[in-house]
């Protein structure tokens, strides 16, 4: 095999490399966030208070679908098949993942795909406008035009994400290095081994929701048609058999990373491996059973919402499972606070705040009152960004150092991170209120009892914001000019494969496999 | 004790938010419109669903405040005692099944504790029997229709604010985006059931103090009710996403004692006979028009925009538009009956024949726009809608 | 698990980021020809497709024959095609789904029962709740967007038993099944002729199933009034019938191709992935068809 990176744009274009293709999706990923951030400025500008200033309210609709569409297909879940990328291999003992080509295939698909949708936003009848849950018929009979490049679009996208999602099923399952038993493997393998298995369940049934628009668009099917016996709270059905189970796609493997990082910098080992391993395993297997739980107004029968209420309320058990062996291993520690540290304690907190609010929604009833209110928004971003966000952003810092062998600067990063929590929450919290006070979510403009707060959550989704901007900086400075750091063991606390090899990590990670014990 | 874990989990979580959310759980809601602060708390509202979820979203609440007081506590004890730097060492245990089945099974009966209010009123929620009186409400993009089942009466309820108040041409009055045309009539103390669909999207049915939100599905029915105890208006939203004017098309009910509501309902009942004989009556093309300026703005503006120029790529323009200039019989019949799988609703339905009329005489003379035969009349409306 | 020291790590490659460029044009083409504005980007893409695929897979072929792939990836393929044959469930789950949904659910509701006494009362008078559906909620309302057909393809009845076609595909597609079955057994027999003929004989069968499929569809479409735009049980026959039928002939594909590779004597009793791989698939299509079979047809 060759023994360097090709030179110049073929290293990138015709890559093979888990590490090539793990940077290619980061980079990907953080610029994605960049665009879909920019789109919540917009949102966020308009409704710095009452009236229309900015936008039209057709154009903001299209910025808010773009939001919510890019940071999770664009932005969240192309972060963690990077991580997944650049650690799999380096965490399990393997030389690459196991089908490289495909590997480069996934990845190459995104660019196309991605374009394809923001390109919309110039295309007459601008771009999608219908949420990112893209209810029929407001995305079918009703869409603009672009609706069909929409729609094209998913299908790419899910292509890639099976296809990456395949790969990394295949690699944890054959090339574990000998000795390395399931039940030895990090989290973070095990929480990816899941969310992949999750991926390639309901990917297709998105895949089946979008085509099946498409037929009633352009082919005079009746799917999601009355008229034609149809029913538009079959697209609800089928989106959400996949949405809700996405919404965990985003988060597990969030979970694997914070359960590397928080034994790392606790200097204590993780609390209760196996509960954890169970714990991820029964979040996934109730995320299938759980998704009408965001239909409880469209009218279904009493037996259904009963039910659907039930099976929800009972994923905070495992998922309070994860959040006490984390306090338990934090428990009589010796900790200390480096930049990952505090993202990960943020997460802990922030995350558990937004899965009050989740039993809170669980609530049939309740949820009378709060669906499609900025409670919910307040609820998934919670979950979302404090969730998946900020355990990527805690993944950054904490394998940069071993990915290019140089250090960030801790001061930064410190800073980075109370500049973010601070303006994340004084962005978020706020929603709560609003929402429970009467306010829907996706109003281009709303009436005066709500000015106050909603000023209040704009001021902190700018310093939000450029915070991000701070991280860019930090990261592209460390990569260009760090600190060089060359001790394999970056971390005091760090355990693991990866922190055996070299810093930085060798363009080819295990020629030969190593020992487990 | 209480206050003072609030103050814990609170001050941990966001600082800013502090006293704000203090005030919310101490303060009972806010009086209507009273400025942006006081309003932090779901309201308990006027029926009895509405108190008892209102209930419920409190107990909930609190018990999430423990378990995040107790979780929280133990992490920052751990944060502030265990550090490194305080020269911690770390200790080594990694399991115990013991305290895992237990904080397995506890958090379980806690989520059992949740469920059995909220079953309860659900099934109350959804008892829609022994109505007193049924009011069929349909979604359009994007304005209200409230038909009273078993009477004549039935209009179409829109956003009374102006378009020069949303884009900052004119001042925002206190119930700015919270005012409709006409509000939507219930009798306190009777069961009022509401059947509600959708004409066009799916629109959402809310009126936070009626506890009711339901969704206005095309196609179907969807039952709900509310049984109003307090004489008041209150005023809702549509909170589904249908598309551009999502935000402008809200919900006013006003909740009267029963002598009233029938006055009113008599009232309605007349002015529907009334109208039935002003269908009849020739009028000059200044009457329409000034009408029709009228309608055209509150109906179609939206769409086609103020002058006419619409939206490229979404609505066509009707300033020279080849139907709003030819044949009177292709004009009606695109506002009568709309245009199938467009966003071109069925005006027909919505709108009386003078004011079909009205619109349609404005629309053949405004902008510029000149034809042939330029008045339609009521009586020629009705004459189509007999013929189809 | 791992024990071989040399991994074997394909060189960088030109073929991934070329097929991820035709599937882009895929999409844009895809969206404009929809739309009635232009083929022409379809069209390109797909011969990209065509072309770097072919030239991929002959790689793989190439590298396979040189015996570069250990065991080891040669388990990594067997794994990735047995999880895209799982997504591919998937996919038929979401359309059997939405045929479950509207024949338990949507369809009475939009006749009255359960708690929808309401919806149609208010909205669907006079519409009656039946499947398949032989009037559509929109003419029983004097509307003509869907018109339901005239006659439907469930079981016609003892007596036109022998003409019914599906019944017909049906002893065809699972007979194929059989014999590649055969076929897969002979390979391992290195009895080259047998697996040579009966993977022929499998071929054969797919292209009649596509065949019969082609003059149902015929007969449906010009006889019974069964379109697309027929409704709720036109769009839920074409769409399952159909995404079937395009398997099928993808399988079918498949297996010609290693009919071709089975004559140039490429496999060995023991490594014969890319056979296996298509007949894996191959069965997949024929429980999707025994779904079919009873959920569309019989009980349709
Ligand atoms: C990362 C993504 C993520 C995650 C992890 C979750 C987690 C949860 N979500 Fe959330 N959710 C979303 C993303 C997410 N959600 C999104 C994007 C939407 C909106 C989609 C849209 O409409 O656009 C949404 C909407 C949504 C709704 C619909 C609201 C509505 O539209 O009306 C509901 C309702 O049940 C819900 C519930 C839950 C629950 C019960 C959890 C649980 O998993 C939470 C479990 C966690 C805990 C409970 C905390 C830790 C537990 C303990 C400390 C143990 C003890 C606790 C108790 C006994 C209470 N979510
Ligand atoms: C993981 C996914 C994710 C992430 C990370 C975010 C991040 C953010 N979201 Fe998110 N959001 C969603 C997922 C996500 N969101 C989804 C799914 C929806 C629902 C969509 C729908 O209803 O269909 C939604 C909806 C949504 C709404 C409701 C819109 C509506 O209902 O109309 C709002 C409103 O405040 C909002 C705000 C924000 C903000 C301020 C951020 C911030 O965290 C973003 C911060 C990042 C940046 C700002 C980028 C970096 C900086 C620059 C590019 C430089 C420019 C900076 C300045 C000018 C200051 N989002
Ligand atoms: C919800 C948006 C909407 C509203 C409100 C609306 N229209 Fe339209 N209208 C449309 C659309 C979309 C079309 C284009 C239909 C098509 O594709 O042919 C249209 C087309 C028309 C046309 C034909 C124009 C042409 O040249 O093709 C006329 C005339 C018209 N509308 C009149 C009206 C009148 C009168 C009203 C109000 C009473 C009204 N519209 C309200 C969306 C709307
Ligand atoms: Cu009507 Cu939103
Ligand atoms: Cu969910």
């Amino acid at each position: 095999m060759a023994h360097g990176p090709a030179k110049g744009i073929r290293r990138w274009l015709f890559a093979t490399n888990h590490k090539d293709i793990g940077t290619m999706y980061l980079w990907f990923s953080f610029t994605m966030f960049l665009l879909g951030g920019f789109f919540a400025m917009v949102v966020r500008a308009e409704l710095f208070e009452p009236g229309m200033q900015i936008v039209r309210p057709e154009f903001f609709n299209q910025m808010t679908t773009m939001h919510g569409l890019i940071m999770v297909f664009g932005a969240i879940m192309p972060v963690f098949v990077g991580l997944a990328n650049w650690m799999i291999p380096m965490m399990i003992g393997a030389p690459d993942m196991a089908l490289p080509r495909m590997n480069n295939l996934s990845f190459w698909i995104l660019p196309f795909g991605f374009t394809l949708l923001a390109s919309t936003l110039f295309m007459e009848g601008g771009a999608p406008n219908f949420g990112w849950t893209f209810y029929a018929p407001l995305s079918t009979t009703y869409a603009p035009p672009t609706v069909n490049f929409f729609i094209f679009g998913i299908h790419i996208i899910g292509a890639s994400s099976i296809m990456g999602s395949i790969n990394i099923i295949a690699t944890i399952l054959n090339l574990r290095a000998p000795g390395m038993t399931l039940m030895k493997m990090p989290l973070f393998a095990w929480t990816w081994l899941i969310t992949a298995f999750l991926l390639i369940a309901v990917m297709p049934v998105l895949a089946g929701a979008v085509t099946m628009m498409l037929m009633d668009i352009n082919f005079g099917t009746s799917f999601f048609d009355a008229a034609g016996g149809g029913d538009p709270v079959l697209f609800q059905h089928i989106f959400w058999f996949f949405g809700h189970p996405e919404v965990y796609i985003i988060i597990i493997p969030a979970f694997g990373v914070i359960s590397a990082i928080i034994p790392t910098f606790s200097r204590k080992p993780l609390f209760g491996y196996s509960s954890m391993v169970y714990a991820t395993a029964a979040i996934a297997f109730l995320s299938f059973i759980v998704w009408a739980h965001h239909m409880f107004t469209v009218g279904m029968p009493i037996a259904g919402e009963l039910y659907f209420m039930y099976a929800t309320l009972l994923i905070a058990v495992p998922t309070g499972v994860k959040v006490f062996n984390w306090v338990s291993t934090m428990f009589r520690g010796a900790i200390t606070f480096e930049t990952p540290m505090l993202f990960a304690i943020a997460f802990v907190v922030l995350f558990t705040l937004g899965g009050f609010t989740g039993v809170m929604l669980a609530i049939a009833p309740a949820d009378i009152q709060y669906h499609d209110s900025y409670f919910v928004v307040a609820h998934f971003h919670y979950v979302m960004v404090a969730g998946a966000l900020f355990s990527s952003t805690a993944a950054v810092y904490y394998w940069l150092p071993k990915w290019c062998g140089r250090m960030y600067n801790e001061t930064m990063g410190k800073v980075h991170f109370w500049v973010s929590f601070i303006g994340f929450n004084i962005t978020f919290f706020p929603q709560h209120f609003l929402g429970l006070a009467g306010m829907p979510r996706r109003y281009a403009d709303y009436s005066l009892q709500f000015a106050d707060w909603n000023m209040v959550s704009s001021i902190g989704a700018f310093i939000y914001g450029a915070s991000q901007l701070l991280f860019l900086y930090n990261v592209i400075a460390t990569i260009v000019a760090g600190r060089k750091v060359s001790d394999p063991k970056i971390w005091e606390g760090a355990e693991g494969l990866e922190w055996t090899l070299p810093t930085p990590a060798p363009y080819h990670t295990f020629s030969t496999p190593p020992a487990v014990k | 004790m209480v206050s003072r874990a609030k103050r814990l989990v609170r001050g941990g979580i966001c600082a800013l938010a502090l006293a704000p959310l203090m005030h919310a759980l101490a303060a009972a809601p806010a009086a209507e419109n009273s400025g942006g602060w006081g309003l932090l708390n779901m309201p308990e509202g006027v029926t009895s669903v509405s108190r008892e979820i209102h209930d419920i979203h409190m107990v909930v609440f609190w018990i999430c405040v423990w378990i995040g007081v107790l979780v929280f506590g133990v992490m920052f004890y751990s944060m502030f005692a265990h550090r490194k730097s305080r020269g911690h060492k770390p200790a080594t245990f990694h399991e115990s099944t013991t305290v895992e089945l237990v904080w397995t099974i506890i958090p379980a009966l806690i989520l059992i504790v949740m469920a059995f209010p909220a079953t309860r009123t659900l099934k109350e929620l959804y008892d829609t029997s022994e109505a007193d009186l049924d009011i069929k409400v349909t979604g359009y993009q994007w304005k209200w229709r409230y038909d009273y089942l078993g009477t004549d009466v039935g209009y179409m309820s829109e956003l009374a604010t102006t378009q020069a108040s949303v884009y900052g041409q004119a001042p925002k009055t206190q119930f700015y985006l919270e005012e409709v045309t006409e509000p939507v009539v219930i009798p306190v103390g009777k069961k009022v059931r509401f059947l509600i669909t959708g004409a066009d999207v799916i629109h959402s049915w809310w009126v936070p103090e009626l506890g009711v939100k339901r969704d206005a599905i095309p196609g179907f029915v969807n039952e709900t009710w509310a049984l109003a105890k307090e004489p008041g208006i209150y005023r809702g939203r549509c909170a589904e996403l249908c598309g551009k004017d999502h935000a402008f098309m809200p919900i006013v009910v006003n909740a009267v004692p029963e002598e009233e509501f029938n006055t009113w309902l008599a009232a309605k009942q007349a002015d529907a006979a009334a109208l039935r004989e002003l269908t009849e009556k020739t009028f000059t093309l200044e009457e329409l028009m000034a009408k029709g300026d009228e309608v055209y703005g509150r109906s179609c503006a939206s769409c086609h925009g103020a002058s006419g120029e619409g939206i490229p790529g979404a609505f066509p323009a009707l300033k020279g538009s080849a139907i709003a200039q030819g044949p009177v019989a292709d004009h009606l019949d695109i506002v009568v009956n709309g245009k199938p799988g467009t966003a071109m609703q069925a005006f027909g339905a919505q709108l009386s024949e003078v004011d079909l009329a009205a619109v349609i005489t404005y629309e053949r003379n405004a902008w510029g726009n000149k034809t042939e035969d330029n008045i339609v009349q009521p009586a020629d409306v009705f004459q189509f809608k007999q013929e189809r | 698990m791992a024990s071989e020291s040399n991994y074997y790590v394909p060189e960088s490659s030109w073929f991934p980021v070329v097929t991820a460029t035709a599937m882009g044009l895929l999409a844009v083409g895809g969206g404009l020809a929809v739309q009635g504005r232009t083929g022409l980007p379809l069209l390109v893409g797909l011969a990209l497709l065509a072309v770097v695929l072919f030239c991929w897979f002959s790689t793989v072929i190439d590298e396979n024959m040189k015996g570069l792939p250990g065991a080891q990836l040669k388990r990594s393929y067997v794994i990735g095609m047995g999880w895209f044959i799982f997504s591919e469930v998937m996919f038929f789950a979401a359309f059997f789904g939405a045929l479950f949904y509207v024949r338990v659910l949507a369809v009475p509701w939009l006749g009255g029962e359960g708690d929808k006494a309401m919806t149609n009362e208010l909205l669907w008078q006079g519409f009656e709740a039946q499947w398949p559906v032989m009037q559509t909620p929109d003419q029983v309302v004097g509307g003509s967007k869907f018109v339901a057909p005239h006659e439907n393809m469930g079981f016609p009845g003892w007596d036109r038993f022998l003409g019914w076609l599906p019944l017909w595909n049906t002893v065809i597609l699972l007979t194929s099944s059989w014999t590649v079955h055969i076929a897969h057994h002979a390979l391992k027999h290195a009895n080259r002729a047998r697996f040579n003929l009966f993977l022929g004989i499998t071929v054969a069968l797919g292209l009649t199933f596509i065949g019969v499929q082609y003059v149902e569809y015929h007969e449906a479409y010009v006889e019974m009034g069964l379109t697309l735009q027929s409704g709720i049980y036109g769009t839920t026959f074409f769409m399952l019938t159909g995404f079937h039928g395009f398997h099928v002939c993808m399988g079918t594909f498949m297996l010609a191709i290693q009919l071709i590779r089975g004559l140039k004597g490429h496999f060995k009793p023991d490594d014969q992935f890319g056979f296996e791989a298509s007949s894996w698939y191959w069965h997949f299509v024929d429980v999707v068809w025994v779904g079919l079979f009873i959920f569309v047809y019989v009980l349709g």
